[in-house]
């Protein structure tokens, strides 16, 4: 049961439609490829009256992450978007929201970090941003960015949470291509999403001071604080994600499966590869390889149980980063890895690197990186060590 | 000082902060490893070691004459520094 119409559209126009219908109150934004459509899209609105919002014009993502975390503490239902370096010049304002507990939501059109310049998609600008206290969810196409972008809302807001959220939609593979896609009823969104009222918001009747000096003595405190609130947000995003699948018809879960049932190898991406890897694994299927494959939606918090259920059954993980650790590999794969550290000795997790700056990953390039874990677990059987190949690179 | 008995369960959320001018609650002349001592008769009363103290812990006593409180004093010496007569030396503070 899926409600609503078929639509053709961009990546970007389906996230301004998703802030246009979940009525956001101010937003703010600075353009950058590949997220540019985003912010332009929403501009418009704004000036033909669909949308009745507050557009504040900024001179750098900077400054438009400072006027959201303003306009949040008092009480507005706020938007930016950026990409790549932006979000990488939004870096320091992003641990205000997150540490003040307002409930900004922000979509992001993945990029590569410079040097050399790239406006390509890669997971850099994502990864650079993971230990901030975001939530951080991960679209595999044009639908899932519309439906997780209403969804950050709800989490983001909703009392128990009050943390922001982000949507990360790949920068051109999704926030450029024209998918068709269920455009649902507006009613049904806005009534999805209800009314936000956060339990502090500055009001001179009821003077509160926000992002205080934290002394020693109680910093840690605070953190404390921060740390289990962040924690707890997962069953909401659960909660959140059910009763949009009830709604809407279409359901997530923060670790998705494609054909996991029986897989004793899997695959594991995120963001939109998942659907190339998707046709890898019938190919690989067809020649005899139990493969399936396994997509992180949800980031932060990571999916812990989740996670540890999808590979339960498997004995290859191979595990395809699009960013680098520098001087420690992939960091997803690192992050598995130690996810699963002391509970599953038998399970080899082979990481690979790729798609960096825009560089495609074919089906083949799937096939290859499953191949090839094969010849690197008899490696690691015959007691050598393994690094992190760099997929598709020219000697 | 308000706060140091406090856990992290005890905190709004966000650590919002409730109660209005709780700052004062903070005594900044903790910090202090000099304090300012003023020889009066020199001072014309013009008011810039008032105007300039970061702390804004200057207040003028029925004379016009200008002093410090050393619960908040953090000892950075603008007022000396800024005072036109020479007024205030800055003098370690020693443990007693
Ligand atoms: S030393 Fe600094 S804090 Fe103390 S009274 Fe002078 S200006 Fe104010
Ligand atoms: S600045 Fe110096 S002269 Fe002026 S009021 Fe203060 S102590 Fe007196």
């Amino acid at each position: 049961m899926t409600k609503g119409k078929i639509v053709g559209l961009e990546g970007s126009f389906a996230v301004a439609e998703a802030v246009r219908m979940a009525n956001a109150d101010v937003i703010s934004a600075y353009p950058i490829t590949p997220q540019t459509h985003i912010v332009e899209r929403l501009a418009e609105m704004v000036a033909d009256g669909e949308l009745d919002a507050e557009f504040i014009c900024v001179e750098s993502e900077h400054s438009a992450m400072s006027a959201c975390v303003g306009a949040s503490a008092a009480g507005a239902r706020v938007f930016t978007c950026s990409a790549g370096q932006g979000l990488e010049l939004m870096h320091e304002v992003l641990y205000i929201p997150s540490s003040m507990r307002l409930p900004v939501v922000a979509v992001v059109a993945n990029r590569a970090l410079s040097a050399p310049l790239s406006v390509w998609c890669d997971h850099s600008d994502a990864m650079a941003i993971r230990d901030i206290g975001w939530i951080q969810m991960f679209a595999e196409n044009n639908q899932q960015a519309f439906d997780l972008t209403v969804c950050a809302y709800r989490v983001a807001e909703d009392k128990e949470v009050l943390f922001p959220a982000m949507v990360h939609l790949d920068g051109f593979y999704l926030s450029h291509v024209i998918e068709d896609m269920v455009m649902p009823d507006e009613e049904e969104v806005v009534g999805f999403i209800p009314e936000y009222e956060h339990p502090f918001v500055l009001d001179p009747d009821r003077p509160v001071s926000m992002g205080c000096y934290g002394p020693p003595f109680i910093y840690s405190e605070t953190k404390k604080a921060q740390e289990v609130a962040f924690e707890n947000t997962k069953s909401k995003i659960l909660e959140t994600w059910k009763e949009f699948g009830d709604v809407f018809g279409r359901h997530y879960s923060p670790v998705e499966k494609y054909r996991m049932e029986d897989a004793r190898i899997a695959l594991l991406t995120m963001g939109s590869s998942g659907e190339t890897a998707m046709l890898a694994v019938e190919e690989l299927r067809e020649e005899g390889k139990d493969v399936g494959l396994i997509s992180l939606r949800l980031w932060r918090p990571f999916p812990f149980k989740e996670f540890r259920d999808a590979v339960k059954d498997v004995e290859l993980l191979v595990v395809l980063d699009r960013a680098i650790s520098s001087g420690m590999g992939g960091p997803v794969c690192s992050e598995v890895k130690s996810a699963l550290y002391d509970k599953r000795k038998d399970l080899n997790i082979v990481g690979f690197i790729g798609g960096l700056g825009g560089r495609d990953i074919p089906v083949k390039g799937f096939k290859y990186m499953v191949n090839r874990a094969l010849e690197k677990v008899k490696a690691i059987e015959r007691g050598e060590e393994i690094e992190t190949e760099m997929i598709g690179i020219r000697e | 000082m308000g706060g140091e008995k406090l856990g992290w369960k005890d905190l709004e959320i966000g650590a919002v902060v409730t109660e209005p001018g709780s700052a004062s609650a903070y005594k900044t002349g903790d910090w202090r490893s000099e304090r300012p001592v003023r020889e009066n008769e020199k001072c014309i009363k013009c008011g810039i070691c008032y105007i300039y103290c970061p702390e804004a812990c200057i207040h003028e006593d029925e004379e016009g004459y200008f002093e410090s409180d050393l619960y908040y004093c953090k000892g950075c010496g603008i007022c000396a520094h800024e005072c036109p007569r020479d007024v205030i030396k800055m003098v370690e503070e020693v443990e007693e």
